[in-house]
């Protein structure tokens, strides 16, 4: 139990403040409770946003080369002390560190939304994450004023952040066609109009910026705790009015449409989106409106025909009126600029499906109000109306600043690709929010590092998706370590009767006594122990079991689901000694690992340990008691092997550790002089698969080479000069043996793991089935040689994590959907034992699988939608769990919102998954066709769903949700898995389309897109900080800047400063030709490059600030991967550059496009 | 009235349609099994794998009776399920033993649902054709 809390934890996200009342914010007096609420917000503990904000935040801030210590980088850095907390913290975000525990008193609870009375006041996981995202879009919407000047505490020199926003903006211009009234915003007066904004930002903007870049909520001083809205991020406040760019002239959080009412209207209603024509041009308006308020003065963009009319006011608009609620004025000085609901609603009956949504993040944490509710319904009126307001008092420009700010609130505005290449910074946000109409379901959904869907909101019928063109699936990374997780035992798991599913936080309590299922819809009874709170040990209120308050959690299961006692810990090793293998030498490492860890193995006292080694024979080890060392039989019969003695092959560790170790210690010698070219791997893991039979387990198996002897020999397929074909043979497995043994084992609960450390081709295709189809991992280190130390470490570390990761034995994981969505196709290493239900022989904590989904029926008539992933499995320590995860995501019927609520990184995720079966089953130009085509499809889908003008416009109109799309589909068309023209090893690449299958989406990723930073601040920030630092100082580690991500390109590049690359299993270490010798000497220790070989790995030890500085951020991005990168140096002069430059995919290459050209043929494409 | 080779042929034709029907049932309960989670999948691949070469060969062999004894009609209706058996097993997934079906990919819900359609489509076939069978073994037993 030692990985677990072994008392029930609350859930971290537990003290999550609820807002039960969220669904009755559309109702007109739902205001007044609101009002009081306010002053209770509390700031959420800065410690609790730190992390989130930070993100958002150095995303969001462009490269700024000399900055002096970014003041708000400080709290960046993850604790580098205690590994537990720092995982907690990750998992469940904000909570462990510095919450209070959750108030168990306050349970006055609202009919069904129990949830209410418990997060009363306290800051949560989701105010952080909320409010970082609310940072997020204020900072986009100042337009990145470079830290420098626009964060400053003071009121900055006005013409600056004017200049910055407007020349930000420029950026966002939208087609030329459809030029209105907006346009009017442009010409010269603008800056003084402009300078009214900047004025009316310059009070809240400092605000904002100490709130963000400090992590300080107090920064905002008059926010108080809200007991419903403590999800309200504390710099909301001034961050609207800084869009609006009227000094008071917009109550800052009104606009926002309330949850409840978003919820209320579309489903209340039919789809309107696209139904009502003059309602889309109307949003176009709005749209273009936006995009073109943006130019600057002086921007060189389209001619903007049109009369220089602000939008035009709408006439229906009634004058300002006093909302119902007086009281609510006060906070909200112009509230009064949005007449009440009820008045408008007979002019605009039908508000745009696109906004009506609430944005992510945002809107979940308004208070909210009938006035607010109506505005967030209408916001074109509610624009047109602000206007007369203001017309007197600004010209339009900044009232197109406000739309745009407005626009991405509701996370729907656009941006031109073609206008911003460097789009990386700017876009790149942190998973999209799931926005529900509860806020209590989204401040506990599941976590996007466990469980991500490529549509944060689900379209309603398969018609709708298709429109879209988007894939529907999830990532799933189900076994991550994860260490505030409920652990929790009881007599009986509560489930729905009919469909299976594990009680959840989204189901819903019909009373007291009975909950019906979010699944099948199913009123099922509540145990009567289900009244029981673990935690606080009373009896009578279901609302605060563990079970409905964290959507991650794990039960210790009873004996009903044992088919047979739970296993215990059996590790086979099966080492290749033939002559190639003792050449590369891997042996010595290998073993050398094994044996020093062998205690840290997970398992109990029943841990049991086996070895065989094969070359044209297979050998065995006995270490039967009363042996003083290690027996060897060798057989030869390998045709038809048997096992030479049924017992004392594989043996108990604790019993026979000294016999093990003088195995290990001898291995490497027995066979150092063996000159067997053969390697019989079939036969070996026949003898392993009876060996492994009675109990299952693990099955390690080290190859180097082609197996050539006995059952399951291969025969060299690849054709060494066609590696860069066009065309790419033999991705394919030559023989089905090893996938029917994989079969076997999986029947047997047995999975085989596949170290290949091959100098030459071995098949990867064929012989990773062994791995594939038993549910094991692939790891690949091609021309391994233990000449080579950096690749004996990296091996060492690999290895090191695999031997003392954590392990499920006799796993099944089974996925269930809410009725109406079925399951269509798993991706991953597993065995599909029936429709939903996958067998996991294994289960390890690196391994993430992805399952497209498809529709069954429509979903027309629910609000949401969730997914479950159960695992079964047994633990080390031979103790039966299910972890189960459950997300809950809303369902839509407009296409724009679709559109906007696209997940890019999981799309990327899950089109990567099926572009590797693409290749598998037909050939890879299908694949990479299929990745332009699918980029093509979902920008003209986009182009139909905004209603833009069909034709070439010289523009490539992307939500920002979909902005990076093309630029990840570029990489994964230049991705050694998918790459042609380039000479790419057949193994190399059947390996990387495995990673793709199997990896986990935050590795997959940098695997796929890298990291560059310039860590040129990191030098200047060591050393501008003279506090003496050490490395275990955390505070120290907090004072990390963050540095802004490049794009792969080498424009980026030059050559006085350093660069980093972070390919997940590998950094390196870009080192310019003219860096400033005192850094090459405070950081690497060298005076000058030349000094650097060809080839240099791992960070050399400098006494040094500036060292000091790089390794903590070293092992900042090695903070979330599973064993850490090895660091490679590269010389400008090197000839390792190649392996740099090649991993530069923004820039064009003999074969491949540049990303400019790339997004010039999508543009020519979509129609 | 007389018994001659193409009444022989469609006699033995309708025998050989009465089991291909009955192939093709087994084959949409096996599927229709393996939808519903009754079964393996391993199981299931094992059981359906031994029975499609069979089938394939005693439908080319009811064929090249057709083929022997001249009824063009009868061969030109079952040439293109011939075709497409012949396209199928040519494009198998690489498989040491007889049959079409992979444990690993036939959970997939395209392969699930293709597998199921062509059952449902060739139980027809067999269908019509049994009847149509009958029809020639009728006429060929009246004529002449």
């Amino acid at each position: 139990m030692s990985a677990y809390n072994s008392n029930y934890l609350p859930p971290s996200c537990a003290p999550v403040p609820l807002n039960g009342n969220n669904l009755m914010n559309g109702l007109p007096g739902a205001g007044q409770q609101q009002h009081q609420q306010q002053p209770h917000q509390l700031p959420p503990t800065a410690a609790s946003q730190q992390l989130y904000q930070q993100q958002a935040q150095g995303q969001q801030l462009p490269p700024v080369s000399q900055a002096p210590p970014y003041p708000g980088g400080a709290t960046n850095l993850p604790p580098t002390s205690p590994f537990n907390t720092n995982i907690s913290q990750k998992f469940l975000p904000p909570t462990s560190v510095a919450q209070p525990p959750p108030p168990q008193t306050s349970a006055a609870n609202n009919g069904p939304f129990y949830a209410n009375g418990d997060a009363k006041g306290t800051p949560s996981a989701n105010s952080s994450r909320t409010s970082s995202s609310g940072q997020l879009y204020d900072q986009a919407t100042l337009g990145n004023p470079p830290p420098a000047s626009g964060l400053r505490s003071a009121p900055p020199p006005l013409a600056q952040p004017v200049a910055n926003l407007a020349s930000k903006m420029q950026s966002l211009d939208l087609n030329p066609h459809r030029a209105n009234g907006g346009s009017a915003a442009v010409p010269p007066p603008a800056p003084t109009d402009f300078k009214g904004v900047a004025q009316a930002q310059a009070v809240p903007l400092t605000q904002a910026a100490a709130g963000s870049l400090m992590a300080a909520t107090n920064a905002v001083p008059n926010l108080i705790p809200d007991p419903f809205n403590g999800q309200k991020p504390p710099n909301l406040h001034p961050n609207p009015a800084k869009m609006f760019g009227v000094p008071g002239a917009v109550p800052p959080t009104r606009p926002l449409q309330p949850p409840g009412a978003s919820e209320r209207i579309p489903y209340g209603m039919p789809p309107q989106a696209t139904g009502d024509p003059t309602y889309q041009q109307q949003q176009n308006q709005q749209n273009n409106n936006l995009h073109r308020a943006a130019l600057p003065p002086g921007a060189t963009g389209p001619g903007w025909p049109g009369p220089p009319a602000q939008v035009p006011p709408k006439p229906l608009a009634p004058p300002p009126m006093h909302p119902p609620a007086p009281s609510k004025q006060q906070p909200y000085p112009m509230t009064q600029a949005y007449p009440p609901a009820p008045l408008q609603q007979p002019i605009m009956p039908k508000p745009p499906a696109s906004v009506q949504p609430p944005p992510p993040g945002m809107f979940g944490t308004q208070p909210s109000g009938a006035p607010l509710q109506y505005q967030a319904q209408a916001p074109p009126q509610a624009y047109a109306q602000q206007q007369p307001v203001q017309a007197g008092y600004n010209s339009p420009a900044p009232l197109n600043v406000t739309q745009q700010g407005f626009s991405r609130l509701w996370g729907q505005d656009t941006i031109d690709l073609m206008q911003n290449r460097h789009i990386l910074s700017p876009a790149t946000i942190p998973p999209p929010k799931i926005v529900l109409h509860n806020q209590f379901h989204e401040s506990i959904n599941c976590n996007p590092s466990i469980m991500r869907c490529t549509l944060t909101k689900i379209p309603e019928s398969n018609s709708l998706l298709q429109k879209s063109r988007l894939p529907l699936g999830i990532v799933i990374h189900p076994f991550r370590d994860v260490n505030s997780l409920p652990v929790i035992q009881c007599i009986n798991i509560v489930r729905c009767r009919l469909c299976r599913t594990y009680i959840n936080p989204f189901v819903y309590f019909v009373d007291s006594k009975m909950w019906k299922c979010n699944l099948c819809y199913r009123v099922n009874e509540l145990p009567d122990d289900f009244q029981f709170d673990p935690a606080t040990k009373t009896y009578g209120d279901v609302t605060r079991r563990p079970e409905v308050r964290s959507s991650t959690i794990e039960f210790i299961a009873p004996s009903e689901y044992m088919l047979r006692p739970p296993q215990p810990a059996m590790y086979l090793f099966l080492f290749d000694v033939s002559i190639i293998a003792q050449q590369s030498g891997y042996l010595e490492a290998a073993c050398a690992v094994l044996n020093r860890h062998l205690d840290e193995m997970p398992g109990d006292a029943r841990t049991q340990v086996g070895f065989i080694c094969y070359d044209s024979y297979v050998h065995f080890y006995s270490m039967a008691e009363g042996f003083n060392q290690p027996h060897e039989m060798t057989l030869l019969d390998i045709e038809d092997p048997f096992l030479p003695r049924p017992d004392s092959l594989l043996v108990n560790l604790k019993e026979c550790k000294e016999l093990v170790r003088d195995l290990l210690k001898q291995l490497p010698k027995r066979f150092a002089n063996t000159h067997d070219p053969g390697s019989a791997l079939g036969a070996a893991l026949q003898v392993a698969f009876k060996l492994m039979q009675a109990s299952g387990g693990r099955i390690t198996v080290f190859q180097s080479c082609l197996p050539n002897k006995g059952p399951g020999a291969l025969e060299p397929r690849e054709d060494p000069n066609n590696r860069s074909a066009k065309d790419v043979a033999h991705l394919n497995p030559a023989t089905d043996f090893y996938k029917r043994f994989a079969l076997e084992c999986s029947g047997y609960q047995i999975a085989c793991d596949l170290f290949l450390m091959n100098q030459q081709y071995s098949d990867m295709a064929t012989i990773s089935g062994i791995s594939k189809h038993s549910g094991g991992c692939v790891h690949h280190f091609p021309l391994y040689q233990k000449t080579k130390p950096h690749m004996v470490d990296s091996f060492r570390t690999c290895f090191k994590r695999y031997l003392t990761r954590k392990i499920g034995f006799e796993a099944v994981m089974r996925i269930r959907c809410t009725r109406g969505l079925q399951v269509h196709t798993f991706h991953g290493n597993f065995f599909v034992r029936s429709t939903d239900l996958l067998s996991l022989p294994n289960v390890n904590p690196d391994a993430g699988y992805g399952m497209q989904i498809s529709y069954d029926e429509n979903l027309t008539d629910v609000k949401t939608i969730c997914f479950q992933a159960a695992l079964l499995y047994t633990n080390s320590e031979g103790e039966r769990r299910i972890r189960v995860h459950t997300v809950c995501l809303p369902v839509t019927a407009s296409l724009p919102e679709v559109m906007h609520s696209a997940d890019t990184e999981a799309i990327v995720g899950l089109l990567s998954k099926m572009a590797v079966d693409r290749s598998v089953s037909a050939n890879l130009s299908d694949a990479r066709d299929a990745f332009i085509n699918a980029t093509i499809d979902v920008f003209n889908s986009f182009k139909i769903a905004q209603n833009l003008p069909s034709g070439q416009s010289g523009q490539l109109i992307a939500p920002r949700s979909l902005a990076l799309l093309p630029l990840y589909i570029l990489g994964l068309l230049k991705h050694p898995a998918f790459r042609v023209g380039t000479s790419t090893r057949l193994d190399d690449r059947v390996f990387a389309m495995d990673c793709m299958k199997t990896l986990p989406l935050d590795q997959l990723m940098k695997y796929v897109y890298p990291e560059l930073y310039k860590i040129d601040p990191l030098i200047y920030h060591a050393r501008n900080t003279n506090v003496s630092s050490t490395p275990e100082d955390d505070e120290e580690d907090d004072q990390l800047p963050e540095l802004p991500r490049l794009q792969l390109s080498a424009e980026h590049l030059d050559s006085r400063s350093i660069f980093l690359m972070d390919c997940g299993t590998l950094i390196m270490l870009y080192v310019g030709l003219n860096v400033p010798a005192n850094v090459l000497e405070a950081l690497l220790g060298i005076s000058s490059t030349a000094e650097l070989s060809d080839y240099v790995y791992g960070l050399p030890n400098v006494v040094s600030q500036e060292n000091d500085v790089l390794k903590r951020f070293i092992s900042r991005l090695n903070y979330d991967k599973p064993y850490s990168a090895l660091v490679q140096i590269i010389r400008d002069t090197s000839t390792a550059k190649g392996q740099f430059i090649e991993r530069l995919t923004d820039d064009r290459s003999e074969s491949s496009l540049s990303y400019y050209e790339f997004l010039q043929h999508i543009r020519a494409q979509v129609k | 009235m007389a018994f001659n080779f193409t009444a022989f042929t469609y006699i033995v034709a309708l025998i050989g349609d009465a089991f291909l029907i009955f192939f093709a049932i087994f084959h949409v309960i096996a599927f229709d099994e393996l939808k519903t989670d009754y079964k393996n999948p391993i199981d299931q691949c094992n059981s359906l794998n031994p029975l499609v070469l069979p089938e394939y060969l005693l439908h080319i062999f009811l064929n090249l009776l057709f083929l022997f004894c001249g009824e063009w009609f009868s061969l030109c209706i079952n040439i293109p399920l011939i075709a497409y058996h012949i396209w199928r097993y040519k494009n198998r997934p690489v498989m040491s033993g007889p049959g079409l079906y992979d444990p690993t990919t036939v959970l997939k819900t395209d392969t699930l649902s293709r597998n199921m359609r062509e059952g449902w489509i060739k139980l027809a076939v067999y269908l019509i054709s049994f009847f149509y069978y009958i029809y020639g073994m009728v006429y060929s037993l009246i004529s002449t």
